[in-house]
């Protein structure tokens, strides 16, 4: 391998430095035994004790981990859907429209996004009495619509590069083709699905502007709470807790990233 | 050249599979435009063309991946034209193999058979005689991805059999094997199928595959089945210029009909003026156009005019040693060229012509095919 130069080398420190220094110094000061945030007082995990009976966070926390699952799960079902259709139904009437419908939450802006939602549970509020008010749940609907768009992307690549044939191949030998899905293609595209899942998961947990849009009294996300809490002041706790939510997310992101890769041999 | 040995006769076995008036489109390209075809019961039948000449969509459609935009397709006395290929007694191995990279080979072999809901014992009973049909017993644990590329063919070869279909369907099976594995595998296959007696459908753009292997070939071209036959009938008597040419290498000389008695024909041959003695059976009447086909095998060179009728005379201009034979190119007029192969019997030999002998060319009448198209 080419060395190189101390110069590009200079570069490539700085680089990293600037991208990660401020993610580092906040885990190294969730260990900092004094209350002063930018005061070094020794080593201490006091804080991630103190973070255990803060009911406030970790209700935060479960509730933020509860929309995150069940709206992974959601956009995976869609993405998988609207991926099918467009990789293997040919060219349908009005597939360029609903391609582009399906990436456009990829390059909207959160705030849009977000505000558009609002503005759709209001009036369907209004019109048909449904949903009743803001909730989780109306955030878990905002957050399956932007990460619909990440799945789709993600399964509809697997999809492509699948050979058609094997699917031609399960309905030759008898299978019908709901069955030649569920016992050939689901398992073949399997790895892009958890992929997609976890990149969901990771994009809902850490979602502020959609949430701060659509949530409700009593429903505020860990991101919410967190930023909310800042604002009053730093505080080591939240330093411990975005701790955590870092290294739950960074393993979310390299499982997913290890799925995909494995995704592109096969 | 000869194909397997007769069983019995062709014509005396029920349809296997009849195509009345077959057309499919896609778009302005017309990939099989209105084919009629009867294969027998049994038969290896092979469909036998260039690249893009629409063999696979003729299987497919056999098949079931596409329905035709117009003809019937009937297999066993039925029609299946627009029946869905999970509902046809007909399999096929796939050009890729398509083997399940997730199934072990014996659950690829049993994947069809438990879509016929068939009970488990009977099942691995069945997993296991295909896989030793194939000559993979041991085989049955492994992956797809464990196996070489001829133990990969076999097993796609078992999988379609295991369901004992009607017809079995072959997209170029040998086409991704090396020279040496796949005319060993074309003699297995020919083997196999007359064991278990299964109608074979075989597409390859290979035309000595096709020869080795074939009861009977058919030739398409740009959509059309040009001409079906055994391989020896379309090698001997082709009926057209495009099959003389595809099949084998062809000396095709121009001229118009001198004169005609019974079969045979003189015919005066535009290049030199001189006569050729050819045979047809088609009719044909004097001052007709025709096209003489004589294979390079059937043709005679002499270093002296024996006087036969008809002789052509020429210079050598180019030789190619091939090993078993050589290829002698003789120039019998400006730009026109015949080739002669001469074995090589015994090396000690001298090659019997070089560079710019004269020579002098003749083949038996009935080597020599009239042709009008
Ligand atoms: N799905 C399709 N859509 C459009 N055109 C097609 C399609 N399938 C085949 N064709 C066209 O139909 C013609 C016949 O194709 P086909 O695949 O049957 O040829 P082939 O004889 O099998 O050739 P090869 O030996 O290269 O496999 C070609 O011109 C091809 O481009
Ligand atoms: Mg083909």
């Amino acid at each position: 391998m080419k060395r190189l130069s101390p110069w590009l080398m200079l570069a490539v420190v700085l680089g990293y430095v600037f991208l990660y220094g401020p993610i580092l110094s906040l885990v190294v000061y969730s260990f900092n035994a004094s209350k002063l945030v930018t005061v070094w007082g020794g080593f201490s995990t006091k804080w991630y004790a103190a973070l255990l009976e803060n009911d406030k966070l970790l209700d935060a926390a479960f509730l933020s981990l509860r929309i995150s699952v069940v709206s992974a799960t959601g956009a995976v079902l869609l993405g998988t859907l609207s991926a099918i259709a467009l990789v293997r139904f040919g060219r349908f009437r009005g597939r360029f429209l609903f391609s582009a419908m399906t990436t456009a939450p990829l390059v909207m802006p959160e705030v849009i996004t977000g505000l558009s939602m609002l503005l759709l549970f209001v009036s369907l509020q209004h019109a048909i009495g449904w949903p009743d008010g803001r909730s989780p749940l109306t955030i878990a609907i905002a957050h399956i619509t932007f990460a619909t768009a990440y799945v789709s992307v993600v399964v509809q690549a697997r999809l492509a590069q699948m050979d058609r044939s094997l699917e031609e191949a399960a309905l030759d030998l008898g299978a019908r083709p709901l069955r030649a899905f569920l016992t050939v293609t689901l398992p073949l595209i399997a790895p892009s699905l958890i992929a997609g899942w976890l990149l969901a998961f990771t994009l809902s947990l850490d979602d502020l502007v959609v949430a701060s849009f659509v949530s409700g009294p009593g429903s505020s996300t860990l991101p919410m709470v967190v930023f909310s809490s800042v604002r009053l002041g730093l505080s080591p706790e939240v330093n411990a807790l975005a701790t955590i939510l870092l290294a739950t997310v960074a393993i979310a992101a390299i499982a997913a990233g290890v799925l995909a890769n494995r995704n592109r041999k096969t | 050249m000869t194909g397997p040995a007769a069983k019995q006769p062709l014509d005396d076995r029920p349809a296997a599979l009849i195509l009345e008036g077959v057309t499919r489109r896609f778009g302005a390209t017309v990939a099989v435009d209105a084919v009629d075809l009867t294969v027998r019961s049994g038969e290896l039948f092979s469909l036998l063309g260039a690249s893009g000449c629409g063999k696979t969509t003729l299987l497919r459609m056999i098949a079931g991946f596409e329905i035709p935009n117009s003809g019937r397709v009937l297999i066993d006395g039925q029609d299946v034209t627009h029946a869905p290929p999970y509902e046809r007694p007909v399999n096929m191995v796939f050009q890729s193999y398509a083997l399940f990279p997730h199934m072990t080979v014996a659950q690829n072999v049993a994947y069809g058979l438990k879509q016929t809901g068939m009970a488990r014992s009977e099942r691995d009973d069945r997993v296991q005689e295909v896989l030793a049909l194939v000559e993979l017993d041991s085989f049955g644990r492994r992956r797809p991805d464990q196996l070489s590329g001829g133990q990969r063919q076999r097993v796609a070869l078992a999988r379609a059999l295991a369901k004992r279909p009607k017809i079995l369907l072959l997209d170029e099976p040998l086409g991704a094997l090396d020279r040496k594995l796949r005319e060993r595998t074309q003699f297995e296959l020919v083997n196999l199928q007359e064991r278990i007696g299964t109608t074979f459908i075989l597409v390859t753009h290979d035309q000595e595959e096709a020869m080795t292997m074939s009861d009977r070939i058919a030739i398409m071209q740009g959509g059309h089945i040009l001409q079906i036959g055994p391989p020896r009938e379309v090698y001997e008597y082709p009926t057209s210029r495009t099959v003389a040419d595809f099949i084998g290498a062809a000396n095709l000389l121009e001229g118009t009909v001198a004169s005609v008695e019974g079969r045979s024909a003189e015919i005066r041959l535009q290049a030199t003026g001189g006569a050729a003695m050819a045979e047809s059976d088609i009719p044909l009447k004097t001052g007709d156009a025709v096209t003489v086909m004589v294979r390079p095998e059937k043709i005679q060179a002499h270093r002296a005019s024996t006087g036969a009728a008809n002789e052509l005379s020429g210079t050598v201009i180019d030789i190619a040693y091939l090993g078993d034979l050589s290829i002698y190119h003789v120039q019998i007029a400006d730009g026109v060229r015949v080739q002669v192969a001469i074995a090589n019997r015994r090396h000690a030999d001298e090659a019997p012509f070089t560079w710019d002998d004269a020579v002098f060319l003749s083949w038996h009448p009935g080597d020599g095919v009239i042709l009008i198209t």
